[in-house]
């Protein structure tokens, strides 16, 4: 069995009296999408922050590729090869594709002294890595804000996995999303897993969870309520432990099995 | 696979029409502007206007306001206004008078002091801004206020009670530095072509137009500068991203604070040169030197494509912004119209820039 990319073992969360976190652990395997479910308030975003950096665990270990890591920063999750792609993406809808795609990390090439912006380069990387990702863009230097909400996500991807990201931390990328480009995003992840990527979504549809998933981890008030792997669990009980299982059972009933 | 992406790519590229390409640029407002100008004025002005010395008459005025243009205009995509850079004319107007007339310093150390005294004024809005989050907008129209009354106390304290300080140009006299900040440049050339007869000349056979105003040179220079910056340089896609959205910006690791920094700076020494060749020029400073220039600035941005909300202009628009102004504000005289009408010219094109722009920014996002 391989080892997992990130391990992270009985993290513990406290703000103030308030615990957030009671003891969750959770891997990522290369090249596997490993889905985080839980319904609002079961603590996804918080766990996700500790993962990539942004707050600090109050008990418990990161395992990063077999070492054990602390990470002050979000630019330490990164350099250790996190990377997340938010739900207010980190794009900029009046700039170009290119520019969005190497904003930070700008290509130069060198004239005696002077650097400068090298944009034939970045627009066929940028056109390639979108091509890989099956959108064909019209113009390298379109806007940003001229795409639709799941090629924005895919932009963000695509930057993501260029730089190297080993583990991608997609936070509800499908929940603004219509139909259609819900199932552009979902393919995009199974792409980027095909790489070797560890992709860890967070989501609370079970639908498009299972649609990509291999191994689910459903979080409730804090804490794991299990992890299973595709195929060992059914639409229906992935539901019920989101819910918390009875309520929701009776609810649905009266819905009349439409939830 | 990807040959085939690339060139289904291809062919849709020859779909987007030159038209709908040149819609998209910031700068195509002030160019169409620029050219319902010089139409307007072909035919009421007197042909004069349009002769080599007519040109530089309204080139000068245009120049001497296009270089805090393009300071402004970088400072607007880069998301923050500052509403100081008249009244920091009139203060970097001061230090460098004082410098020479009061401290007796030599031109280039002169030149030194003004430049970093305003980087400096600069850098105190900057971080005033950056550090409380307060609107930018705020920010400088209290230094609006500040430098303006800092301009009139200093130069009483300086001058003995004047808000005026004379004898600037007894102190620069014979500099070899003074030729690149007051003058005319290319002179010789212009005798050379005076003498072949290819430009208009005296009776004396001197040419009419004996050399470039240097203003008008630091305006072209300051504007391919800023130019290139923005569309070829990182800093200028920092400098972007900075305005369209600060926080985006620095999750993707751009150093939003040090950006809007710099152009804060930038900004101000931008006004410090207006403010060292006008006050060369005229061999005196003044209180009311640059008074109301910052909105005049403003406008010429905003003519020349850049966004209020920022992350979008250019600094080419706000080139041809301030010729449009320059053009007006000569023009007029060269015509029967009445000089005032300036002033509504000015406002009129102000709210059609803005409409204009709105109406752009909408086509490049792809909203309806």
């Amino acid at each position: 069995m391989t080892t997992p990319i990130v391990e992270m073992k009985n993290i513990e969360k406290h703000f103030g009296s308030v615990i957030a976190l009671a003891g969750v652990s959770f891997s990522v395997m290369p090249g596997e999408v490993h889905c985080l479910l839980g319904d609002n308030g079961a603590g996804k975003s918080t766990f996700i922050k500790t993962m990539s950096g942004v707050h600090k665990p109050s008990k418990g270990e990161i395992v990063v590729d077999g070492q054990k890591q602390v990470f002050e920063s979000p630019r330490d999750a990164m350099n250790a090869g996190i990377a997340t792609v938010h739900q207010d993406l980190a794009m900029i809808p009046l700039m170009s594709i290119t520019r969005n795609f190497w904003l930070g990390r700008e290509p130069v090439k060198k004239f005696g002294p002077i650097s400068y912006f090298d944009h034939k380069y970045a627009n066929e990387v940028t056109m390639e890595e979108m091509s890989k990702m099956g959108i064909n863009l019209r113009e390298p230097d379109q806007a940003v804000g001229t795409l639709s909400g799941g090629e924005r996500q895919t932009v963000a991807i695509s930057r993501a996995v260029y730089f190297g990201a080993k583990v991608l931390i997609l936070d509800e990328p499908t929940s603004a999303l219509g139909v259609r480009q819900t199932s552009n995003v979902l393919s995009t992840m199974d792409k980027v897993r095909k790489k070797g990527v560890g992709v860890v979504f967070i989501s609370h549809n079970v639908r498009h969870a299972m649609a990509v998933g291999d191994r689910f981890t459903v979080l409730n008030r804090g804490q794991t309520l299990g992890t299973a792997k595709k195929g060992e669990i059914t639409a229906e009980e992935l539901q019920d432990l989101m819910a918390g299982g009875q309520e929701l059972a009776s609810l649905e009933a009266s819905l009349g099995g439409t939830v | 696979m990807s040959d085939l992406a690339v060139e289904s790519a291809d062919e849709r590229v020859k779909n987007v029409s030159l038209i709908s390409r040149l819609m998209k640029r910031p700068e195509l407002g002030a160019i169409a502007g620029l050219a319902l100008v010089t139409i307007f004025f072909l035919f009421t002005a007197d042909p004069k206007m349009f002769t080599l010395a007519g040109i530089l008459n309204f080139m000068t005025p245009a120049a001497q306001l296009g270089i805090l243009a393009i300071g402004a205009a970088l400072l607007m995509i880069g998301g923050e206004f500052d509403l100081s850079v008249g009244s920091m004319v009139a203060f970097t107007g001061l230090i460098f008078g004082a410098a020479m007339v009061t401290f007796d310093l030599p031109l280039y150390a002169a030149i030194i002091v003004t430049f970093m005294a305003a980087a400096a004024m600069g850098a105190i809005n900057g971080q005033i801004v950056i550090r409380t989050g307060l609107p930018s907008f705020i920010v400088t129209l209290a230094f609006l206020f500040i430098l303006r009354g800092l301009s009139l106390v200093g130069l009483k304290a300086a001058t003995g009670g004047s808000t005026q300080l004379r004898g600037i140009r007894a102190e620069f006299e014979g500099s070899w530095l003074a030729d690149f900040f007051s003058g005319e440049a290319f002179t010789p050339f212009f005798y050379w072509l005076a003498e072949a007869g290819w430009v208009d000349t005296f009776k004396s056979g001197k040419p009419k137009v004996d050399g470039i105003p240097v203003d008008i040179l630091w305006f072209g220079l300051l504007a391919l500068l800023a130019t290139w910056v923005l569309l070829r340089s990182p800093f200028g896609s920092w400098i972007f991203a900075a305005g369209g959205d600060s926080n985006a910006a620095s999750n993707s690791g751009v150093p939003v604070r040090k950006v809007k920094m710099y152009l804060f700076m930038f900004t101000a020494c931008c006004a410090a040169l207006v403010a060292i060749l006008t006050v060369m020029d005229a061999g005196s400073t003044d209180a009311r030197r640059g008074f109301q220039k910052e909105f005049e600035a403003i406008i010429a941005a905003v003519i020349g494509g850049c966004l209020l909300t920022g992350g979008y202009g250019s600094a080419i628009g706000a080139f041809f912004g301030s010729i449009i102004f320059g053009m007006v504000l000569i023009g007029l005289s060269y015509t029967n119209i009445d000089q005032d009408w300036y002033l509504v010219f000015l406002g009129s094109m102000l709210l059609i820039a803005v409409l204009f722009n709105n109406m752009i920014r909408k086509r490049v996002t792809g909203e309806r």
